[in-house]
Parts: C-alpha cells; sequence; structure tokens
C-alpha cells in the first residue's frame, strides 16, 4: 500500500479515525516522522498536538526507524518467573543497547512487550516475528552470534 | 454437497433476503423443501463436517499462536510435504488451540470408521512415521499419543488405549466455552453451524423479545469476566432501559494482563461464538452498532474476526434483517494499539473515539453514555462467549453449574512454574489446590510449590495454606486476590515474592495514563521502596538511603491503601494489590530483605554473593574471560576466585562454567 492509498482510504474531518490511519502510515514507513504527524493533523482536522498525544501515548507507535532485526523479549509474568530479565539483559549487553532502541548501524532493535502470550514455551523472545522459546542466557548469545553472522555475510 | 450454503440453494434464503426459518431448517431439516432426500443430504453432510461418518481420512493441526510458536508451521510443511511423496490426497484442516500448550504441536488423525486419534509434541522429523503408521499401517503410535477421542457408542476403532478426556490434564475440566475449541476448523461457519451455533442466536431473535433474553441472562447468574464480576443482566438491563436512538455494544478484546491468553484462543479457535454472543446482547439492548477492540498484538485473532464477520454476513445472521426478524446489526473490528489502561471501559471507549486512551469518573456509567455519549454495553470476549450456549440450553442448565454466588465455568490461564502449561475451563467452586496439582500436575523438577498469582497485576499471590479455597469472585477477594482476568501464574521455591512484587510494580507504573495522581506518583514511589529493597550496600549514593529503605517499608501499606481508595480507575485502585497480597502472606520475605540484605529465593541479583568452589574449579579460565569486569582472578589449571566489589552478579561465570564450580548465596 502507498502512502496516498491510506490517506485515501480514510475519510477527512473524522477524529475517531486517527489510531487506524496511524496504525496504517506506520505499517507502510515502519515508524512516523514529523511530516506524517502534521499531514494527519491536517487529513483529520485536529491540532498537530492531539496527534502528537496519541502517537506518544500508545505503546505502538514509534517516531523513530526500526533496525533490520526486530527482537522482542517478552516480559510477561510466566516469562519474568522463568527468567525474562536474565534474558533481557544479554540480548542489552551482546547488542550495546537498551531495550526501546536500535543499533547505530540499523541493524538490531531490541523491544520489550508486555506479553506475546506464549506461556507456555516461556521465557520468549521473537526475531522477526518468529518465536523462540524455552530459551536460556547461553541459547539467546547463540542466536545473537548466528543472527550476526549471517548479517556479516 | 460441501457446504450448507449449496444445500440451501434451493431455497430462497441469501444473506438479503434472510428467513426466519434458516438455523431450524439446519438443524431439523428444510421446512419449505421438505423431502426424505433433502432429510438426507442435510444429515449426511452434518455427519461429514462433524468427522462422525466420512470416506477419506482427514489430518487436523493445532495452530493457534501456541501452536504456531512451537513450531506447528513446520509440522504442516512436513504433513504437506510428506502426503505428496505418499502421494495420498488428504484434507489437512488447520484447527484452534484445545488448551494443552506443553504438548503442543498437537496434531489429530481421523480415519473413517474408527476415532480421532490425539498426537502431542509432534515434531517435523516425527511426521513421516506417523503418516507411515497411522494412515498406512492403520497403527495408533503410542510413544506419541495424546489419547483417543470418545465415541458416542464406546467403540473407537483402536485397540484399549488413553481417552482424550481421561487424560488428567482434560479430566477435571469442563468445556462449556472452549467445547469447539482446537476441534474445529476456526474459519468454517458450516462446522460451528453443525455443532449447534447460531441455535442461541435464532431462539433469541425469533421467541424471545429483547426484555426476555435480558431476564435470562440475569437468570443464568452470567457474570463479567473480564475482572470485576458485574452481574452482565444487570448491565444489560441498564442499557436496554436506556431510551436513545443510537446504543453500541463492545467486545473488550484488549487482553493486556501479562500472563493471560484465553480470550485470544477463544477468538483464534472459535470465533463465531464470540460474535453470536455480541448479536444476541446487541438485540437484547437495542444496539445496532458494535466494536470488537482487539489487541494488535493478536494479528491471527484479526484475521480470524474479519473472515468470521464476512461469513456470518453472507449468511444473513449479521447486517440488515438478521435472520428476517428486522433487526440490523453491524460489527467492526477496532484494533489497540498497545496501552495496558484501555482495558479499562472509560479508557478503551477514548481510544475507539480515537483519543488517548485515557479513563474517565464514573457515573455516568458507559450503560447510560459511552461511545460517542451514547448508551453502550461492553463486555469481555470470555463473557460474550458464554451467551451463546445460555440462548441455546437455556438459563437453568447454566445456573446449575458454579457456586452460590458464580454460575458457569471459568477459564484460566495456566502458566509459570508448572508442569501442565496451557488453557483450562474448570466450573466455578472448584479448588485451587485441584487446578495447580491435578490438572497442572505441580511445579517441575521437584521443586516446592509456592504461590500461584491469580487475576494478572490487579490480583495477588496466594500461598500454600489458602490453596484449597473454591474459585468463584467472592472467596477469592476473601483471600486477597481477585478473579481478573484468569492468569493463573504458578511460582515456586526459587521465585522471590518481593521481586514479583516489583515486577508487577514496575509494569502497573510505566502502563499508568497519568491522568490521576495516587496512580501516577503513587506507583512510583511504591517501586522506589520496593527497589531499595532489593538493593546491596554498594548501590547506595548516600548514607541516607539506608534510612530509606527502613521509611518506606513503614510507609509501603499506607501508601498503598491511599492509591487504592483515591485512584481514578481500576488499575489504580488495584495497582497495590500485588503488594499487599505478598505483603500479607510473605512478610517475611521483606523482612529478609530489608533486615539481612538476603534474598532467601536467591533471586534478587544485588542482594547476591558469588563464590567458586576451590575443589570443583579446573582453571580452565572460562569465567574469567566471561566476566565483563574482570573481576575474577586466577592462573590457568588453578582455582579461579571472584573480587566481590567488582562483581556486578551478571551470572555469566555461572552460566557458563561447566564444571558447575560456581555458587551463589
Amino acid at each position: 500500500m502507498e502512502i496516498q492509498e491510506v490517506y485515501a482510504k480514510y475519510p477527512q474531518n473524522d477524529p475517531s479515525i486517527l489510531i487506524p490511519i496511524l496504525q496504517d502510515i506506520q505499517e507502510v514507513c515502519g515508524y512516523l516522522s514529523e511530516d506524517d504527524l502534521e499531514q494527519v493533523a491536517q487529513h483529520t482536522r485536529l491540532p498537530v498536538s492531539r496527534v502528537f498525544g496519541v502517537a506518544t501515548f500508545y505503546n505502538q507507535f514509534r517516531l523513530r526507524p526500526l533496525g533490520k532485526h526486530v527482537i522482542r523479549v517478552c516480559r510477561g509474568t510466566a516469562c519474568h518467573v522463568k527468567g525474562s530479565f536474565d534474558i533481557l539483559t544479554t540480548l542489552e549487553n551482546e547488542l550495546g543497547i537498551k531495550a526501546g532502541q536500535t543499533t547505530k548501524d540499523l541493524q538490531f532493535s531490541i523491544e520489550t512487550v508486555a506479553c506475546i502470550g506464549a506461556c507456555s514455551i516461556a521465557p520468549v523472545i521473537t526475531i522477526d516475528d518468529e518465536f523462540h522459546g524455552g530459551l536460556t542466557v547461553k541459547a539467546v548469545q547463540k542466536l545473537i552470534a548466528a543472527l550476526k553472522k549471517t548479517n556479516n555475510e | 454437497m460441501n457446504s450448507y450454503a449449496q444445500i440451501f440453494a434451493n431455497c430462497w434464503h441469501s444473506s438479503e433476503k434472510p428467513c426466519v426459518h434458516y438455523i431450524e431448517c439446519i438443524n431439523e431439516g428444510q421446512k419449505c423443501h421438505q423431502s426424505a432426500e433433502s432429510k438426507k443430504q442435510l444429515a449426511a453432510f452434518k455427519s461429514e463436517i462433524l468427522l462422525q461418518d466420512h470416506k477419506e481420512p482427514v489430518i487436523l493441526i493445532g495452530m493457534g499462536t501456541c501452536g504456531l510458536a512451537n513450531g506447528a508451521n513446520r509440522v504442516h510443511a512436513a504433513i504437506l510435504s510428506e502426503l505428496e511423496r505418499l502421494n495420498l490426497e488428504i484434507k489437512v484442516v488447520p484447527t484452534g488451540c484445545v488448551g494443552y500448550c506443553s504438548k503442543e504441536v498437537i496434531v489429530d488423525i481421523k480415519i473413517p470408521g474408527r476415532s480421532r486419534i490425539c498426537y502431542c509434541q509432534v515434531r517435523p522429523e516425527d511426521v513421516p512415521m506417523l503418516l507411515q503408521k497411522t494412515l498406512i499401517d492403520k497403527e495408533v503410535v503410542e510413544e506419541k499419543l495424546l489419547g483417543i477421542y470418545g465415541s458416542t457408542n464406546g467403540e473407537t476403532g483402536w485397540k484399549e488405549l488413553p481417552l482424550l478426556h481421561q487424560v488428567p490434564f482434560f479430566a477435571k475440566q469442563k468445556k462449556l466455552v472452549l467445547e469447539n475449541c482446537g476441534v474445529i476448523d476456526p474459519e468454517s461457519i458450516d462446522q460451528y453451524l453443525a455443532r449447534g451455533g447460531y441455535v442461541g442466536l435464532s431462539r433469541a431473535i425469533n421467541k424471545m423479545t429483547p426484555a426476555e433474553v435480558v431476564k435470562e441472562i440475569l437468570k443464568s447468574g452470567l457474570r463479567g469476566r473480564g475482572g470485576g464480576g458485574f452481574p452482565t443482566g444487570k448491565k444489560w438491563e441498564f442499557a436496554l432501559n436506556q431510551p436513545s436512538e443510537q446504543k453500541y455494544i463492545v467486545c473488550n478484546a484488549d487482553e493486556g494482563d501479562p500472563g493471560a491468553f484465553m480470550d485470544r484462543a477463544v477468538m483464534e479457535s472459535d470465533p463465531h461464538r464470540v460474535i453470536e454472543g455480541m448479536i444476541i446482547g446487541a438485540y437484547a439492548i437495542g444496539a445496532s452498532e458494535g466494536y470488537i477492540y482487539c489487541r494488535a498484538e493478536y494479528p491471527l485473532a484479526i484475521k480470524r474476526l474479519e473472515k468470521t464477520i464476512a461469513d456470518a454476513k453472507a449468511h444473513g445472521l449479521l447486517g440488515q434483517n438478521i435472520l428476517g426478524s428486522g433487526f440490523n446489526f453491524n460489527l467492526k473490528i477496532k484494533k489497540g494499539a498497545g496501552a495496558f489502561v484501555c482495558g479499562e471501559e472509560t479508557a478503551l471507549l477514548h481510544s475507539i473515539e480515537g483519543k488517548r486512551g485515557m479513563p474517565r469518573p464514573r457515573p455516568p456509567f458507559p450503560a447510560v453514555s459511552g461511545l460517542f455519549g451514547k448508551p453502550t454495553v461492553i463486555n469481555n470476549v470470555e463473557t460474550f462467549a458464554n451467551v451463546p450456549n445460555i440462548m441455546r440450553d437455556g438459563a437453568d442448565k447454566y445456573a446449575a453449574i458454579g457456586t452460590e454466588g458464580s454460575k458457569g465455568t471459568k477459564i484460566f490461564a495456566l502458566s509459570g512454574k508448572i508442569t501442565n502449561t496451557g488453557l483450562v475451563e474448570v466450573p466455578m467452586g472448584v479448588t485451587l489446590r485441584e487446578v495447580v496439582y491435578d490438572i497442572g500436575a505441580g511445579c517441575p523438577n521437584g521443586k516446592k510449590f509456592k504461590a500461584v498469582q491469580i487475576g494478572g497485576p490487579s490480583g495477588g499471590a496466594l500461598p500454600e495454606q489458602v490453596i484449597d479455597t473454591q474459585i468463584d469472585y467472592e472467596n477469592l477477594k476473601k483471600v486477597g486476590a481477585m478473579m481478573g482476568s484468569g492468569g493463573l501464574v504458578v511460582m515456586d521455591e526459587t521465585t522471590c515474592m518481593v521481586d514479583v512484587a516489583k515486577y508487577f510494580m514496575t509494569f502497573i507504573q510505566s502502563e499508568s495514563c497519568g491522568k490521576c495522581i495516587p496512580c501516577r506518583e503513587g506507583t512510583k514511589r511504591l517501586l522506589e521502596i520496593l527497589e531499595r529493597l532489593t538493593q546491596s550496600y554498594r548501590s547506595e549514593k548516600s548514607p541516607d538511603e539506608a534510612l530509606l529503605r527502613f521509611q518506606g517499608m513503614v510507609y509501603l501499606e499506607r501508601l498503598s491503601e491511599v492509591i487504592q481508595n483515591t485512584s481514578l480507575c481500576g488499575l489504580g485502585q488495584t495497582a497495590s494489590n500485588p503488594v499487599m497480597s505478598t505483603l500479607r502472606y510473605f512478610r517475611d520475605e521483606y523482612e529478609a530483605h530489608l533486615y539481612d540484605r538476603k534474598c532467601p529465593s536467591g533471586h534478587c541479583r544485588e542482594l547476591l554473593t558469588y563464590h567458586i568452589d576451590t575443589d570443583k574449579c579446573t582453571g580452565c579460565t572460562v569465567c574469567a574471560r566471561k566476566c565483563p569486569q574482570a573481576a575474577i582472578l586466577g592462573e590457568k589449571g588453578k582455582a579461579h576466585y571472584i573480587i566481590d566489589e567488582k562483581c556486578i552478579r551478571c551470572d555469566q561465570c555461572r552460566a557458563n562454567c561447566k564444571f558447575d564450580a560456581i555458587f551463589v548465596e
């Protein structure tokens, strides 16, 4: 879908479409740029502050582009009990970034998720939407090493 | 014939011209085209899609999110390629989730004339053997068998093998809402219809007035399954009695509780049930428009719901003039954008309206003034999923299940340190012990059970001494927890309860919307107190901090009460529950952290000390190389030692030691 099509899909002047339109734009562009927010404000006839407020309120919206590989760490209760905090710190140490950040070379992003809903295989992370469950610190190190290797090739 | 739409081609029923008798015709035979042949055709089709009497074998594979996470996609691909290799043309049907998550990937094989076999923990490499043995040699592979579906006459067609409903995980369950989950193809409206789907809707819409439907729901004793447990019938009654041209009905599918996934499973595995419940609700209150507010993190559920809505429309069960009754109802899906607070009803409504998801004071309650200022009923997925059964079988039958104040069943998502993880549906009134030990089979690896966290971040942790509590809304409140949405996270002796409280507070604090001060500031303060408790001397920047630890402990309970009593919405009012309940049952752990700076469960990193067992250490230098702080010293071939002042407790040394030489105190 092109960005123009997104705007064409939604009627103007309707404030209730704000969240769906931002979701669609993010799906096309990967993130919401300042220009996008201003354009949405014009389209919906809402103040930019309101659009910015919504875009920063919800966890789903990003104002910065993501890395090539997105690693999502589940921080649900079941995962926490089974050691997801260690998994997260290991990832952060291996990649040298904190959760919510992207590496400088735009290769990796780490995000935390409240619950992926795959509690049976806790602790779980997803790398580019592929699930990896029942993880240990060692297994995560291996995964990242393999990912870095394929990236360099 | 391969669909009801084809069988009913001789009938004038269509989505444009719906017929009052459509559902009755499906179940009892066509009324206008009564003939022996048409009856036979219907019966044959029904038994074919229910796999009672079919000609070709069928393979069914559980492909809900938990199945996919366990690799169902790879198993599915392996089955397809193996069938091609064997040159067999056999239908492979993706189903939903049967609930036994720790046994995924689940593959069922149904051979004509014999009972359905349920295989578990199937890996792609098992597929050739499974198919060869079952389809060609007609033998059951016992090491992969979970159980065999029982049959009405007791004959399974196989030799004596364990039956699925007698497997301990299923034996104590009572499946009402989950009756179709993992059994039917969730994308097939025909299968849902053949299993008595939309009979409840047909009864409500054709034979009852809205007030009678509300009365029926009141009589059933159904209470909201999303947390609070407000009687659903009462809510509907308020909305029904509101004079308004436009009313709305909203399904809260923003299942944000970490550790809860029953709504997702129902939407993925039996979406028609949710839609049917919503249509009945809409009819009861007189709503013409409805929304399903679903988490964006559930893409599969959203996809299934979209298909379900389209199918229901095509059968004249949704849209204009539903089942020829003159009642119109349209349903839309709204994707949530990841805010836990949107599970609160007024915040959810704001989110649908395109605003920030912040709650507002009640009254006015949404049933009086809700979405766009109109009367609105908001119920959770599981609540709506209970409605079709009540309308189909009658309120009395439903009310016979459960306890005095809580009727029916409840689905729990069992996870954490428990052997059998998964979704369980039990009648109200069973004890927690039965759920944890009989169904869940206790903690794995011989560890001792410590507590079960029930109700997510709004609930409480219940220890061994109250585990014989019967599960219902009132009893759980009495022991300091709440039903919540139904997450049951089991914790064993290695889980630190102070850490659990800290975990929930971190969650609540980051999800607090910031509108009211008690929740915004109070949860932050609570978190700070808990963080100080788990801190070691080393991290203290000033001598005052040691005093602040004690002061915090003194304030902990009072602060919790203030947050509970003065917050605006349910999120804040229940925010301190995990702290209060852990304090109530595990005060000794708090005290060990406070006075001795020790974590009895060995979990709180900062309070641990790492040591090397000089007898076990071979001097391989792996730990010294892995240590990011260069805190491990020693010569190659000789025992190493750790400099405690430098150690940051990153656990790298212990994780990488091949000789188990590193231990913590």
